[in-house]
């Protein structure tokens, strides 16, 4: 399943809420990939998504597959909702 | 049982156990192995043992700075356990290369490729990677890394120099005092070592490769003598004169709550010099008159970004509120020479000393200097301010200045915020030139003073900082006395106070001399204000006075400490 978020932070996807993110899926058995701009990479590498230099009014598509890939799903969407880092789209 | 000796900068003893804040050797071999899965396994045990230790310091940052600030190390635990890396690692172990080998190429290529981005935020998590692999890597060689920021005992840190940053970050509970290699009585590690109150021995030359991490330690701030792993004698002797040194600071304690008075009944101000808004404790607990240098650009320094005009707004109105309506005396942002912002990408100059710096910085990259301005004059009405600029050579620049603080402040007044409506603003003297024309300064300024340190350093044109040349830094030095005197008469020409917050204020020796020559306000360290007090309500202003003449006629530096330390010390 997958989802398509706006970043909304002021300073992008800076080292802040990106460490919120990728701590959110770490403990997730799914795998989850982000994609911006064609280029997709693990979002459980913290390194991967900072390389991404996602500035605000981003678009992120945030793909998860796995037996708990829906739990996944609703819980980095509501970090990102809660924490103000972005809104669906 | 060895001993050394250094310079001693700050005064009283120490005894406690060596911490040695050395670059760790992080040096290996690039071998083949071939037990690959032996070898993953003790890359995956050095994960779990730098992970423990992340978690540990984050735990200790949230207890001291807050959750905040220890977001940084949960940060870094992700970073070491990026599972992108981790299988990198795993994919060349697998190739037969050694774990060492392996994690330094894989976290060089991350390190290179953040660098190479074109976001100056990004480049600049390069050096979060490097600090998490050289962890890990310390991890697999089995080598400590010192960190100051989580200590729990009693140490003395030693160290080839300290940086500013790094001793605003050491815990000054634990801390007990500090041994470097280089440096003088001038240098950064004295002059925080006296704000703090440990003693101090810099300039030993040899200590972080004498002394062991662990190893016991006498320090005598007042002999420059270090001690190393003594016998029970020796711990015994200095346990005494530790005693005695601080039942002496007792005696002074009765002078906490006397006017700043000299024994014929001439009054001067007795103030402090601070860094950090939390210094301010130490001049009301010493009884100062108030802040004679509020040194800003510690607001700059250990951070990734200019503060801005709320941060600095806060921490003047604070500095301001607990100093309840005496006088503080903000120094506006003296960056540049030693004092390098990294964040700002300042050209380095073979000269730094004379180049670009401080006010001359400020004046032109205005919008720094106006945000910082604005944010004292809107914390101003909480107290008692005094705004003076660093590094004043002619006047335009101090016209210049000036004018700033009066267009910002008739922005905020008819944005309808208030400002006070007297504050005095005035200008360090530490530039010859300036100290030359001070008459000049007197008429368009509210009050002028000196900053030694400097004054010296460009007078005598000698380096504070180089070892080589330190005897050339001579604050009795006949031009430098005169020079102290040209500038007071200045002032009280045109009926302007005149102070001094450079080293010199605070100096036994030099004292009595500016006693006489009519100083009006001593700036010092928080540590040496009672001293101080109690030393001039001791001495009569008149008699020095007599003194004055033949003083200033004397040939050398030497002469001059001679003459105070026969007849002018009681």
């Amino acid at each position: 399943m997958e989802k398509t978020f706006k970043i909304t932070t002021s300073e992008g996807l800076h080292a802040r809420p990106t460490a919120l993110l990728v701590s959110t899926v770490m403990p997730f058995k799914s795998e989850v990939q982000l994609t911006h701009k064609d280029k997709t990479v693990n979002m459980k590498s913290i390194m991967g998504v900072m390389a991404q230099g996602i500035t605000p009014g981003g678009l992120i598509n945030i793909s998860a597959n796995g037996e708990d890939a829906e739990q996944l799903m609703e819980a980095v969407t509501e970090v990102i909702i809660t924490k103000g880092i972005g809104e669906e789209c | 049982m060895l001993d050394y000796h250094g310079i001693a900068v700050s005064s009283g003893v120490a005894i406690a156990t060596a911490y040695c804040l050395i670059e760790p050797d992080l040096s290996f071999e690039q071998s083949t192995i071939s037990d690959v899965n032996a070898e993953i396994k003790r890359l995956q045990l050095a994960v779990s043992q730098t992970k423990e230790e992340l978690q540990e310091i984050q735990a200790l940052a949230e207890n001291k700075f807050g959750k905040d600030k220890a977001a940084i190390f949960a940060a870094h635990i992700l970073l070491l356990e990026d599972p992108e890396m981790l299988a990198a690692i795993e994919v060349k172990i697998a190739n037969g290369v050694n774990a060492e080998s392996a994690l330094h190429e894989v976290a060089l290529m991350y390190i290179q490729m953040f660098e190479g981005m074109d976001n100056a935020y990004m480049q600049e998590r390069a050096a979060d990677i490097r600090d998490v692999s050289n962890r890990l890597l310390a991890h697999l060689l089995g080598v400590e890394i010192p960190d100051y920021s989580r200590l729990s005992s009693d140490v003395i840190i030693v160290a080839e120099d300290l940086t500013p940053s790094m001793t605003a970050q050491l815990d000054t509970k634990y801390v007990k005092g500090f041994i470097t290699d280089i440096g003088g009585k001038t240098s950064h590690s004295s002059i925080l070592a006296r704000t703090m109150g440990i003693p101090a021995v810099v300039g030993t030359k040899i200590a972080t490769k004498q002394i062991q991490h662990g190893e016991k330690v006498i320090l005598d701030g007042v002999t420059g003598k270090i001690i190393v792993d003594p016998t029970k004698e020796v711990i015994e002797y200095y346990n005494k004169r530790r005693n005695s040194y601080e039942q002496l600071e007792q005696e002074l304690v009765q002078y906490r709550s006397l006017k700043s008075i000299s024994a014929d009944g001439f009054a001067i101000e007795i103030a402090g010099n601070i860094g950090k808004p939390e210094d301010v404790e130490r001049i009301i607990t010493s009884g100062g008159d108030g802040v004679g240098l509020f040194r800003t650009e510690f607001l700059y320094m250990d951070r990734q970004d200019l503060p801005n005009e709320e941060e600095q707004f806060n921490i003047y109105r604070q500095v301001l509120e607990k100093m309840q309506g005496k006088p503080v005396v903000v120094r506006t942002l003296d960056i540049g020479g030693d004092k390098n912002l990294p964040y700002l990408k300042l050209p380095s100059e073979t000269n730094p000393f004379l180049g670009y710096r401080a006010i001359r910085l400020c004046l032109n990259e205005q919008e720094i200097f106006r945000v910082q301005i604005r944010a004292l004059l809107r914390a101003s009405v909480y107290g008692n301010l005094k705004i003076m600029f660093p590094m004043i050579a002619t006047l335009d620049e101090f016209r210049a200045a000036k004018e700033i603080i009066l267009e910002e402040k008739g922005l905020l007044s008819s944005a309808g915020i208030a400002v006070s409506d007297s504050i005095e603003i005035g200008l360090m003297i530490e530039i010859p030139s300036a100290a030359i024309i001070a008459d000049l300064f007197a008429q368009e300024a509210d009050f002028l003073s000196i900053g030694t340190n400097d004054l010296i350093q460009y007078t005598l044109a000698a380096d504070r900082m180089n070892e080589n040349v330190a005897y050339l830094y001579q604050p009795y030095h006949p031009a430098i006395l005169r020079l102290i005197k040209m500038i007071i008469d200045a002032g009280h020409k045109h009926g302007k106070w005149v102070g001094m917050c450079g080293e010199m204020a605070g100096d036994e020796i030099a004292i009595p001399i500016l006693l006489a020559l009519g100083l009006d306000e001593f700036s010092m360290n928080a540590s040496s204000i009672l001293k101080t007090r109690a030393q001039i309500s001791k001495l009569s202003k008149e008699q020095l006075e007599s003194h004055i003449e033949h003083l200033l006629m004397l040939s050398t530096a030497s002469d001059v400490e001679q003459y105070v330390c026969t007849h002018l010390i009681v």
